[in-house]
């Protein structure tokens, strides 16, 4: 305020400044004003400028995303914006923005579970026919499936990711593992137990619990959404059955081993993968991206080059001998926003995106595993991951997680109920979770 | 117990024209007074009052972000389901401890640091008070961060450092256990906050009359005594309204929990359980109920502080 502190007479010099001052005050407030209003007009871009919301990675999403903007010589430009790093926070962020009809979403990296919320909400813009033909020709099962939804393919395959049972060579010689052969759950603890090395898996409340779950449950050769239904009352879940109360013995026969490690309930992914570069390492499931995490370790000098020369890999161990394992389903896959001003120009961009060149490249330089199979021919990816066939092989095993309009509900009380892994009782936890599931989608209790 | 205070000061009550006849003077007076209030009201109105209503309107739906069009009114069935749900109540008694610890022993650590303040040599004042005061500086998010990294079995120093204590091993994994996680979620958040209450406290001992603690010196009393009878009753008010705020504050607790445990292991707070079903699950109806609930906690802990305690938030700024 420009009052006279002072209490000098008013003069009518002041009086103009004062005037002055106000003018001025005035020519500030509209300057912001106009530029608040700027930045809500956005769009300031040309009419064929995509933006492309990516999950964090190691920058290959860019990269591609420069290079399909030169391929398309002037027909488009690709942006990329970036989201949050978790996969929840990430659908938090997009499916806010897509409910509020934001069109500045062009693409988007989306995880598959979240895909029949966003398909059934109507943010995705529809397939054409000939595009849907063209992004499935020659692509892994598991990824056709996590991009379709009530029969319907609604996103584009981009990359598919899968879990694998890494090993260390010395220590499964030592229990005199035959690696070859698959193995189960029940070997693995023993062969640890025996040789007092760790097994490394997935505790903590998080997705990855759910991911671990789930692929017990499809191991054992159930579900854990049996059958699907529009009306949330009539899904039937198989969290009751004799598959489940196997799963929950897996789940409890890790935590009770003595081998899970000292902080199993806090575990994820990256804390398996540090596990797993000590000197107890035996076992461990986890993503591909240990590996090339580890040969990073050692070009930074801080992890010795024998550590990943040890590392051995295997499909997802099973969890009865003579049932298949159903290794975790990942990866990434292209959505066109619903609300999108250009959705044929997105189609054509994302087609390029997810082009074989580019799947090769974003696998051997990012760790992403491709879902097109032509790419694990690649003698140059088989170079970097030699472990390619085996990440093939899963995928073709691979189960996805629930397909659900309400699979946040149906993951976070699965969190709830199976944390800590330690306090699970098999045919307790799963009727309680299913209850959980049920009460929660009946708007009877909080979650 | 004897305590001395000044004599309390009457408040000179504002003089009110004579009914019935508004003069031009004080007619532009009130237009002035409007005229300068009245942005400032109506920001608040927007930016406050409209979010508020906003809440209390959506949680009497049954609303799905997603699903719009089956929107419909459920009346206070939302309210019904988190009386009745034990996790709510679990919340709400993980809240409250928090709430209490925290602001319990900040009370007494920002006490001290006041002291500390108001008695350091001059020549040095600025750099305490500065020092004292970064951690209230470092974003909440930050804080919760480093304050896992140190107790986290794989990146933290803590274990190794305190192995020596009973209990403490390099093994221990702080964050997998309800009590654990409680003990740094609250060294984290009085790590953090402290500053604000010695602060608030700082201002509040500035305005104990030296007068008095010559006159009690000159009785003969200890330096406990002058404390307990001369200093914390004459600084009450700048003290109750410290609580007050510090109390509406961690009631309030979000981001700590939200980094170091994401609520595993039964340490979801109130506004944890609103984050779940708004933002989360996108069940606008339930979360806004949640958020009504936690606002009106809120409300009964403010009014509560200012009714039972006699809390006068004018006195604390000197007005008094």
């Amino acid at each position: 305020m420009t009052v006279s502190r002072n209490g000098k007479a008013r003069s009518s010099g002041d009086a103009a400044r004062r005037g002055r001052r106000r003018q001025l005050g005035g020519a500030a407030a509209a300057a912001v004003l106009a530029s608040t209003l700027a930045a809500c007009g956005g769009d300031a871009g040309a009419a064929n400028a995509l933006t492309w919301y990516i999950n964090p990675d190691s920058g290959g999403q860019a990269e591609i995303a420069a290079r399909c903007t030169e391929e398309s010589g002037g027909a488009y430009t690709i942006e990329v914006a970036q989201l949050p790093r978790e996969a929840s926070q990430q659908r938090e962020q997009l499916i806010r923005r897509l409910a509020a009809n934001d069109a500045s979403i062009d693409l988007m990296s989306l995880d598959p579970p979240f895909i029949p919320e966003f398909a059934e909400a109507g943010f995705l813009a529809p397939v054409p026919e000939d595009v849907a033909q063209r992004v499935t020709e020659d692509v892994v099962q598991s990824a056709v499936q996590g991009a379709t939804w009530d029969g319907e393919l609604v996103t584009v395959p981009f990359w598919a990711n899968t879990q694998l049972l890494w090993y260390r060579e010395s220590v499964a010689e030592e229990a005199g593992l035959d690696m070859s052969q698959p193995v189960t759950w029940d070997q693995i603890i023993e062969a640890a137990q025996q040789t007092d090395t760790l097994i490394g898996a997935q505790g903590i409340r998080a997705e990855s619990l759910t991911v671990w779950l789930n692929a017990l449950i499809e191991s054992a050769g159930e579900s854990i959404i049996t059958e699907n239904a529009e009306d949330p009352a009539d899904i039937q879940f198989g969290l009751e059955s004799d598959a489940a109360v196997r799963a929950a013995e897996v789940m409890r026969a890790v935590a009770d081993s003595g081998v899970a490690g000292p902080a199993f309930s806090t575990e994820n992914e990256d804390a398996s993968a540090t596990e797993f570069e000590g000197p107890d390492a035996g076992f461990m499931v986890n993503w591909p991206f240990v590996y090339g995490r580890a040969l990073s370790a050692v070009e930074a000098g801080t992890l010795d080059a024998s550590v990943p020369e040890d590392y051995g890999w295997a499909v997802y161990p099973q969890v009865d001998p003579d049932e298949p394992a159903a290794p975790p389903y990942g990866g990434i896959n292209l959505g066109v926003g619903a609300f999108s001003a250009a959705p044929e120009l997105a189609y054509q961009a994302a087609e390029c995106i997810v082009s074989d060149e580019n799947q090769a490249y974003y696998f051997t330089t990012n760790g992403n595993p491709a879902s097109s199979i032509p790419v694990y021919d690649d003698p140059e990816v088989l170079e970097v991951f030699p472990m390619a066939p085996e990440i093939r092989e899963s995928l073709e095993m691979a189960a996805p997680r629930p397909q659900t309009v309400y699979y946040n509900e149906v993951s976070a009380a699965i969190q709830r109920t199976y944390h800590p892994p330690g306090s699970v009782v098999p045919g307790e936890t799963g009727p309680a979770a299913a209850a959980l599931i049920e009460a929660v989608l009946a708007g009877e209790q909080l979650l | 117990m004897t305590t001395t205070t000044l004599p309390p000061t009457e408040k000179t009550q504002p003089k009110s024209a004579p009914r019935g006849s508004i003069s031009d003077r004080s007619r532009s007076e009130r237009r002035l007074g409007w005229l300068l209030a009245g942005p400032a009201f109506f920001v608040m109105l927007a930016v406050t009052a409209y979010p508020i209503l906003q809440a209390v309107y959506e949680s009497l739906f049954s609303y799905r972000l997603t699903d719009p069009a089956n929107r419909s009114f459920t009346g206070l069935s939302n309210y019904l389901v988190i009386l009745t749900d034990p996790l709510w109540w679990q919340a709400l008694g993980i809240t409250l401890f928090i709430t209490l610890v925290t602001v319990a022993v900040e009370l007494v650590l920002g006490f001290g640091l006041a002291m500390v303040m108001a008695k350091a040599l001059s020549s040095i004042r600025p750099v305490v008070r500065a020092s004292i005061l970064i951690p209230y500086a470092v974003i909440t998010v930050v804080s919760a961060l480093a304050w896992q990294f140190a107790f986290d079995i794989n990146t933290g120093f803590v274990n190794s450092w305190f192995a020596w204590l009973p209990g403490i091993g390099t093994d221990t994994d702080w964050f997998g256990g309800t009590w654990t996680s409680l003990l740094v979620i609250c060294l984290a958040e009085i790590w953090k906050t402290t500053p604000f209450i010695s602060l608030l406290l700082l201002a509040g001992l500035a305005q104990v009359p030296e007068v008095l603690q010559e006159a009690a010196k000159v009785d003969g009393a200890t330096w406990w005594q002058r404390l307990w009878r001369v200093t914390i009753p004459n600084m009450k008010a700048a003290i109750m309204v410290a609580l007050l705020f510090r109390t509406l504050d961690a009631f309030r607790i979000f981001d700590t929990i939200f980094i170091m445990t994401a609520g595993a292991n039964g340490t979801e707070s109130v506004s944890f359980l609103a984050y779940r079903q708004t933002i989360a699950r996108l069940e606008i109806g339930l979360g806004s109920a949640v958020s009504v609930l936690l606002f009106l906690c809120v409300v009964l802990i403010a009014v509560g502080f200012i009714k039972i305690f006699k809390v006068d938030l004018s006195q604390a700024r000197g007005e008094g």
